[in-house]
């Protein structure tokens, strides 16, 4: 039953925020901060009470589970569970929420009920995403995310340069999603009808599902069905077109929220469904995945080079590092997978503080464009110091959490694919590049303008400060994460070996 | 009490960061300068104590499991032996005086708090790459150094190209690092462990001598140790890197971050020797960074370029002992280098606050008088320079490295070593010469800073600094080295005796030779000399060594300009444009489509006449059509 309040905790608040409207500004805030920090309060504590030992037996073994029947004529359930992933995702998206609410505490000045009341119907949404094991259900709350991040992004974006409006990139995120979205309803329908006909029973249920026998002409088509899906919200290059619009003209809670949690949906996503349903089809598309994931890390670093707007240069960097995430996760490896898992942990972080960082600066100089900033460093106190820390983490410098994952990824993949690693490691230098230029743009060199500004507030500071400790000690001390995720990519990686080896002995039975 | 002594050893300055940096600008400059050098001082107590308590062989301290998924279980663990402990001491050591004498020179500089919290964290870094007992943690002090060394490089942040210098030397060491993590990645894929006892034990069990797979770890790692050591061909971020604070150069660009490639060889010459090819191509490296460092340095005006070649250059003289597999004497040239380049550099600094930030030899000059401290630093630090027989220190390191050289038949890395001690001798002449002596501005008009320069006189922190380090820098320094024999494998120079009489005459010959040349350029023909640099070759030569052989222009070429071309044709994010098309096809046909929607009935009729007409021709056309 916990785990259906988890998901109806940020509906009721956000319903309450909206109404709390009516009582002044202040009111929806402080509701909105509290639904997200008991969202993170509930998963932590779930977190230390869990027992997250190796499932010993064969049945998929969940923390916690509840499931009833919802629209039985069509074998619809719904069907929630958690395991350690989901509940890492869950606790990242309470604590990024709380945080998206403290970002945009002076930001957002009008309709501030009905923002709230968006931004939690979001990170609903997203909680569902990661707790719905009904495919229906998945595909509802998939869905679900996409309508308030519209609103959020036209009703109190920002307008980009270059004639690109807050209306126009809201407009292409839904597109985008939506269409993909569509992709994988095909996929999925098509999938229970295979079973229906070979079962003779309607189901959308995982479990179910899992051991379909699809069709040997059919099953490539319906897992790259669910790959296009997640492709988009990774987002995978050539997919990625919606992102660097909708992050920069997204407000700052926007942009952390679409960097920290959404594009993490469609990582989940490949990990629970693509992968297991279709394993073989999965390993003989790895090649392809991998490919794709070091075109987004060399293309998505050239690109964030080539920015004039910081946080368009930050977007691209997402694309960069998802690419690190997307070859992990078709690397069959289980120190890969869990590295991957950590990147986007430290993603999460990382991303958040310099979308934060930049929405500071913002409220400051009221301006993105990096041709008209330098020298900050001599005007604000503090603030370019933790922009230096971030950058350093968005690099992979060591003792940071992108560092542990990066590297993770890289040394569990590189046995399976030492070509991949290679070029996956020139992305290093690249990081290396784009995140000094944004250093060098913003705060190096001659002021462009004179006059001190005023440093961070508590709140500003505190945020800060609790995002650096976080990336320090998952960069130092990532156990904790490790052993509740090692149950799902143990597995993950050995269903991977498995459908490699048989594919492997098919080819030698045809030879 | 070992383990406690090594933990407050490197625990220490990062407490002193810890606590700069979250000062938010509350510490006063003075308060700052205490937190800053008391933390290296004490570390360098904390050092002094494990020293003491150091029982010989190697202690291990595990901290924590840092990460452990399957075989993947690399510690917080440290290493203590003795090769950390002579680590330890130089950058404690060496480290401490430098902070002290920063005392001094950063008075007066806005941000003593950031500078120190920066120095701090480097002295942590460098400490961390010293003692860590496995590769990945080795790597994070690595990686931290170059941080640090961003940091403080781009400390005056006003000026662009300080900015820019930073940028060039993280992104060109990075590019080394990232051959490192290969290397770590070949490793562990091939041994399953980085723990650096296990894998050079298992190295030789694992590997056939000269490999491919040696070969190429080998390869791998070196390319990170010449990334950071400033080899050839990564090396030219080095003489950029004298845009921070002079006692930045001195901690990080002289004594200690540009040694840790060399350290990370000598550490790892167990895989080393299973790649004799590889381990000769790094005598070879060294040998080339020597010889076109030393010419880049007979040719530069800026004071502080000339140490940063020299550094370069006396690196190249350890890479050269560690091709020849002499471990010992590499390690013994990285300490006595580490001397008497902090102070050369911190007597660079010295002249260059008395003169008001002038560091151009040619407006500077005749300050031997007015500034007796600081040229008596460089008097004796440019005699260990060129390695003075018999009293500096640089002389004992210097003539083991050429012994060991012959001893391993290599005459070609000893011809480019005796070269390279004659070109030391003449360019620390006319460094010395340019700076102290003469007039100032050698009948040019010079800097009037250079005419009234103020003398530091601060006991502690101008003089006590240079004089320890003075001391050091000669023959007493050569005594204090424990030497490391027990740890490496045997020198060739071991089992060979004969000879080294004989080449300790061709050293000091090449060093006199190299001063009596310098003295008799620049002292009785320095007219000529000005002429002949000055046109035909003579001129090409100095522009081309004045460029350091054109290195940097180079790269732009090849490297620079052309990503910045991709960077620029990709702003538009042409594949986006592509996936675009769908958007645009569309928008065209609906913008077709709303003019056939023109609400006049002519043409709507006459559209329904051509549409009928072309349904009835194509009935009739058709095979099987009406009938």
């Amino acid at each position: 039953m916990i785990l259906v309040w988890l998901i109806l905790i940020p509906f009721v608040g956000g319903l309450l925020c909206w109404q709390a409207d009516q009582w002044g500004d202040r009111a929806p805030r402080w509701i909105a901060l509290a639904t997200m920090l008991f969202v993170l309060i509930i998963s932590l504590v779930l977190w230390v009470t869990g027992d997250f030992a190796l499932p010993g037996e064969v049945t998929r073994h969940w923390l916690l589970e509840w499931r009833t029947s919802w629209i039985p004529r069509f074998g619809i359930e719904i069907h929630l569970a958690m395991d350690g992933l989901s509940l890492i995702l869950v606790a990242l998206t309470g604590f990024l929420g709380a945080l998206a609410v403290l970002c945009s505490w002076h930001e957002i000045d009008h309709r501030v009920g009905f923002f709230h009341l968006n931004l939690l119907f979001i990170l609903g949404g997203v909680v569902g995403v990661f707790l719905a094991l009904d495919l229906f259900l998945f595909f509802l709350f998939w869905e679900m995310m996409l309508v308030p991040m519209y609103f959020l992004i036209a009703l109190w974006g920002h307008s980009g340069s270059a004639g690109q409006t807050r209306i126009r990139a809201a407009t292409r995120f839904f597109i985008y999603t939506q269409a993909s979205g569509l992709l994988m309803l095909v996929a999925i329908l098509s999938l229970v009808f295979v079973h229906y006909s070979n079962t003779g029973e309607l189901s959308f249920s995982y479990d179910t599902l899992l051991d379909t026998d699809v069709p040997e002409a059919l099953a490539p088509w319906l897992m790259l069905g669910f790959f296009v899906a997640f492709a988009v919200k990774l987002p995978v290059v050539p997919f990625h077109g919606w992102l660097p619009d909708a992050h920069a003209q997204a407000p700052t809670a926007g942009s952390v929220d679409l960097a920290g949690i959404l594009l993490k949906t469609a990582a989940y996503g490949i990990l629970r469904f693509a992968l297991p349903l279709f394993p073989e089809e999965s390993q003989a598309f790895a090649p392809v995945a991998m490919t794709l994931g070091l075109v987004g890390i060399i293309y998505g670093a050239v690109l964030a080079c080539g920015q004039q707007d910081i946080k368009r240069l930050i977007a691209y960097t997402s694309i960069s590092h998802m690419g690190f995430v997307l070859i992990a996760l078709y690397s069959g490896s289980e120190l890969a997978i869990q590295g991957a898992i950590i990147l986007m942990v430290a993603h999460a972080f990382s991303s958040a503080g310099l979308f934060i960082l930049s929405g500071q600066l913002y409220e400051r100089i009221h301006t993105r464009d990096m041709r008209i900033m330098g020298g900050l460093w001599g005007r604000i106190p503090v603030l370019p110091g933790f922009t230096l820390c971030f950058v350093a983490a968005s690099l992979g410098m060591p003792a940071t959490a992108n560092f542990v994952g990066e590297f993770m990824v890289l040394f569990g993949t590189f046995p399976n694919a030492p070509v991949v690693v290679v070029i996956a490691s020139v992305g290093l230098v690249l990081a290396a590049i784009y995140s000094l230029l944004l250093m060098q743009r913003v705060h190096y060199g001659p002021e462009y303008r004179q006059g001190a500004l005023r440093g961070p507030d508590a709140r500003e500071y505190g945020m800060m400060l609790v995002l650096l400790v976080l990336t320090v000690m998952v960069g130092l001390y990532p156990q904790p994460i490790l052993d509740i995720t090692a149950p799902i990519a143990g597995p993950a990686a050995e269903l991977f070996q498995q459908a490699g080896a048989e594919l492997a002995s098919r080819a030698g039975e045809v030879n | 009490m070992m383990a406690m002594a090594v933990t407050l050893s490197f625990l220490l300055p990062l407490a002193g960061t810890l606590i700069l940096a979250f000062s938010g600008g509350r510490l006063g400059a003075l308060a700052s300068s205490v937190v800053g050098v008391g933390s290296v001082g004490l570390a360098a107590l904390a050092t002094a104590w494990a020293m003491m308590a150091h029982s010989g062989g190697s202690e291990g301290i595990t901290l924590w499991t840092w990460i452990a998924v399957g075989d993947f279980q690399p510690t917080i663990g440290l290493a203590v032996d003795g090769l950390a402990l002579v680590m330890m001491s130089v950058i404690t050591g060496v480290g401490f005086l430098i902070h002290l004498f920063a005392a001094w020179y950063m008075t007066g500089e806005e941000g003593i708090t950031r500078f120190y919290a920066w120095m701090n964290l480097f002295v942590f870094s460098m400490m961390l790459l010293v003692l860590g007992d496995n590769l990945l943690l080795l790597f994070l002090g690595w990686e931290g150094v170059g941080l640090c060394s961003y940091g403080l490089i781009g400390y005056y942040y006003q000026g662009s190209a300080n900015g820019w210098a930073a940028f060039k030397a993280f992104v060109v060491t990075r590019i080394g690092d990232v051959f490192l993590a290969l290397g770590l990645f070949l490793i562990f894929m091939e041994l399953g462990t980085l723990d650096i006892q296990q894998l050079l034990a298992l190295a030789p069990q694992q590997w056939q001598e000269g490999s491919t797979t040696a070969n190429l770890a080998a390869l791998l790692v070196l390319g990170g140790a010449l990334g950071k050591s400033a080899q050839v061909p990564l090396h030219t971020w080095l003489p950029d890197a004298m845009a921070g604070p002079t006692p930045v150069s001195a901690l990080i660009h002289a004594a200690t971050m540009v040694t840790a490639g060399v350290y990370l060889i000598a550490r790892l010459n167990g895989l080393f020797l299973l790649a004799p090819d590889v381990l000769l191509l790094v005598g070879v490296i060294g040998a080339v960074s020597l010889l076109l460092a030393a010419f880049a340095a007979l040719a530069q005006t800026d004071i502080k370029r000339v140490l940063a070649y020299s550094t370069m250059s006396q690196i190249g003289y350890m890479f050269v002992a560690l091709g020849v597999g002499a471990f010992d004497a590499a390690i013994f040239h990285l300490v006595t280098h580490a001397f008497f380049k902090a102070l050369l550099f911190l007597s660079a600094g010295a002249v260059i606050i008395s003169c008001h930030h002038e560091q151009d030899m040619r407006r500077l000059g005749g300050l031997w008088r007015k500034l007796p401290v600081a040229y008596g630093g460089f008097l004796v630090g440019g005699a260990a320079l060129v390695a003075l027989p018999l009293v500096s220190a640089g002389f004992f390191s210097k003539d083991e490295i050429l012994w060991q050289a012959m001893a391993a038949d290599q005459t070609g890395l000893l011809i480019v070593g005796l070269l390279g001690a004659v070109l030391t001798g003449i360019y620390t002449v006319r460094l010395i010469l340019g700076t102290f002596h003469g007039e100032p501005g050698h009948g040019e008009p010079g800097s009037d800073h250079a005419r009234h320069p103020e003398p530091g006189t601060n006991p502690l922190t101008h003089h006590l600094p240079l004089i320890v380090l003075a001391a050091l820098s000669t023959f007493i320094g050569a005594w204090l080295y424990p030497g490391l024999g027990g740890l490496f494998p045997d020198a060739p120079g071991e089992a060979a005796e004969t000879g080294h009489t004989l080449l300790q005459v061709l050293a000091m010959g090449a060093a006199i030779a190299g001063l009596l040349l310098a003295a008799w350029l620049y002292l009785w023909r320095r007219d000529w000399l000005a002429k002949k640099a000055g046109e035909g070759i003579g001129a090409r030569l100095w522009t081309l060594w004045h460029h350091a052989w054109g290195f940097d222009a180079l790269f732009d070429r090849v490297l620079v300009l052309p990503w910045q071309w991709v960077v620029k044709v990709l702003r538009v994010d042409l594949v986006n444009l592509v996936m675009n098309l769908p958007a645009l096809l569309a928008r065209a046909l609906n913008a077709g489509l709303v003019k056939s929607q023109n609400g006049r009935v002519r043409s709507y009729a006459l559209v329904m006449v051509l549409g009928a007409t072309i349904i009835l021709l194509a009935l009739a056309v058709l095979p099987g059509g009406l009938a």
